[in-house]
């Protein structure tokens, strides 16, 4: 599995939207009707799936789908 | 003069059913929902039984995003208040949104919520908390999500008087459109509290039974051998209405809610006194709010805890309000079969009076085999009774020193 299908996956589960919603370009509030909270939750959920830890000035900086698959590459996420 | 108020729905999820119906039909075959406790590992604690909600599916109700997200109280709430609202074939429309509120009581809240978030402090510090913690643990929230799901923009409160939480959301609810803020109000009780902090803590004051070996037989309020409640969860749910509304779009009548009494025993945090001057005071003034005389009671939902002293000195302040009347009273305590559901408690039995009165079917009081010391009320032991009444009154106490009271009765569009 890519990374990107393994971040669809929990978006999907976390924020219950369909896989063709979650185009990469898609944005957590304006396309998958997110809000501020459901966005720390998602990010929580990547953090223990990847190990990582997400800064909260990190975090705003976090608006679409691509920006979290860039953010965990740059992690060193494979 | 105050606006009359009518009940025309009902919504009901106890550990009797997951509906009114199959609640109502327990409760009239005399069935317990007292079992051992699945919701947590219970080996530890002297009590290990409770009345328990069965096989619920909230995905019935809500998605499985929110599944996740509420505690159980609020999903609870949700569901009940889809039934009552269903049952009351009411759709809260544009036009009436802002005269229609909500007001749903509970005791604790999200405990189980906060004792999960707690952990996972305690094993992965404060960044491991979800964002949905403290909006799962309010006890508000219940109120909260259901005006949002339904769309209902009148007043908004929550009730936390404890174990009365769901009769003074009730009585408040029956004010506030009495008092002509609202027309609509959808309001009851929920809680989901068969948690370790809760099982455990009430244990510590010795006030649960510990006969788990007869989980079934365990709640037995005015019994000789009764030692303690059980604690059950669940959730009741009525829709109330300003009567010109209800009559206005044809909706059915199931009773007039026609009073409601509060009073303070001022005594003690959780014990309450001797006689109970508290509780015959709030029966009283909630006998008078709706007009009728002491004679006029037909039957009285108990709070009937299977306590030692809450079944004596409600016993004795029935007695002393009514004086020869007393014997005539059916008076039961459906808690024998529920389990003591804490802030939901005022909410589902509120829903067994008013269904008493429509079914003209009191339901009964079980495991009542040898009745305690002082304990001689007709407590309608082990069988229901098939019996025409005219009022029905339903008590709840609360740690605190809170009486609550209401009285339904008869719909009659003339008085």
């Amino acid at each position: 599995m890519t990374l990107e299908e393994k971040v669809i996956n929990i978006i999907v589960e976390q924020l219950d939207v369909t896989k063709e919603e979650c185009v990469l370009e898609a944005s957590f509030i304006d396309d998958l009707g997110a809000d501020s909270l459901d966005i720390v939750e998602l990010l929580m959920e990547m953090e223990e799936a990847f190990g990582i830890e997400i800064a909260d000035e990190e975090l705003e900086k976090i608006a679409t789908i691509q920006d979290v698959v860039d953010f965990l590459k740059q992690k060193g996420v494979q | 003069m105050k606006r009359r108020v009518v009940v025309t729905g009902l919504g009901a999820l106890t550990p009797l059913g997951n509906s009114l119906n199959e609640t109502w039909e327990a409760a009239v075959a005399g069935t317990s929902g007292v079992g051992p406790i699945t919701k947590f590992d219970s080996s530890a604690y002297k009590t290990r039984i409770a009345a328990e909600v069965k096989n619920f599916d909230p995905l019935q109700y809500v998605s499985k995003q929110e599944v996740r997200r509420y505690d159980d109280f609020i999903l609870y709430a949700l569901a009940a208040a889809e039934m009552a609202l269903a049952d009351a074939q009411l759709v809260v429309g544009s036009e009436f949104a802002e005269r229609t509120g909500v007001i749903i009581g509970s005791a604790i809240g999200g405990l189980a919520t906060l004792e999960e978030e707690y952990q996972n402090l305690l094993n992965a510090g404060p960044r491991k908390i979800s964002p949905f913690a403290v909006p799962a643990i309010l006890a508000n929230l219940a109120s909260g999500h259901v005006s949002i799901r339904f769309g209902a923009k009148g007043p908004i409160n929550c009730a936390v008087t404890a174990c009365a939480a769901g009769t003074s959301a009730i009585g408040d609810a029956y004010k506030t459109i009495a008092h002509g803020d609202a027309d609509v109000m959808i309001t009851g009780g929920t809680e989901a509290a068969v948690t370790q902090l809760a099982v455990g803590g009430f244990g510590s004051m010795r006030a649960l039974s510990v006969r788990n070996e007869e989980p079934q037989r365990a709640s037995r309020p005015f019994d000789k051998d009764r030692d303690g409640f059980i604690i059950g969860e669940g959730c009741g749910i009525m829709i109330l209405e300003e009567l010109s509304f209800a009559l206005n779009r044809g909706a059915r009548i199931y009773a007039e809610l026609a009073g409601y009494g509060c009073t303070s025993d001022a005594f003690h945090m959780a014990a309450p006194p001797p006689g109970h001057e508290g509780a015959a005071r709030s029966m009283r003034v909630a006998i008078k709010d709706a007009g009728l005389n002491l004679e006029d009671i037909d039957y009285i939902n108990a709070h009937g805890t299977s306590t030692p002293l809450n079944d004596l000195y409600e016993t004795q302040a029935i007695k002393s309000l009514f004086g020869e009347h007393a014997k005539k009273l059916m008076v039961s305590s459906t808690k024998s079969m529920t389990g003591h559901m804490l802030g939901a408690t005022g909410g589902v039995e509120a829903i067994f009076a008013v269904k008493a009165l429509h079914e003209k079917i009191i339901p009964p009081t079980i495991n009542l085999g040898h009745p305690g010391e002082e304990c001689d009320l007709d407590y309608v032991p082990n069988v229901a009774r098939h019996q025409a009444i005219s009022t029905a009154m339903s008590n709840t106490f609360g740690f605190g020193g809170v009486n609550a009271v209401l009285v339904f009765k008869k719909f009659n569009e003339t008085c």
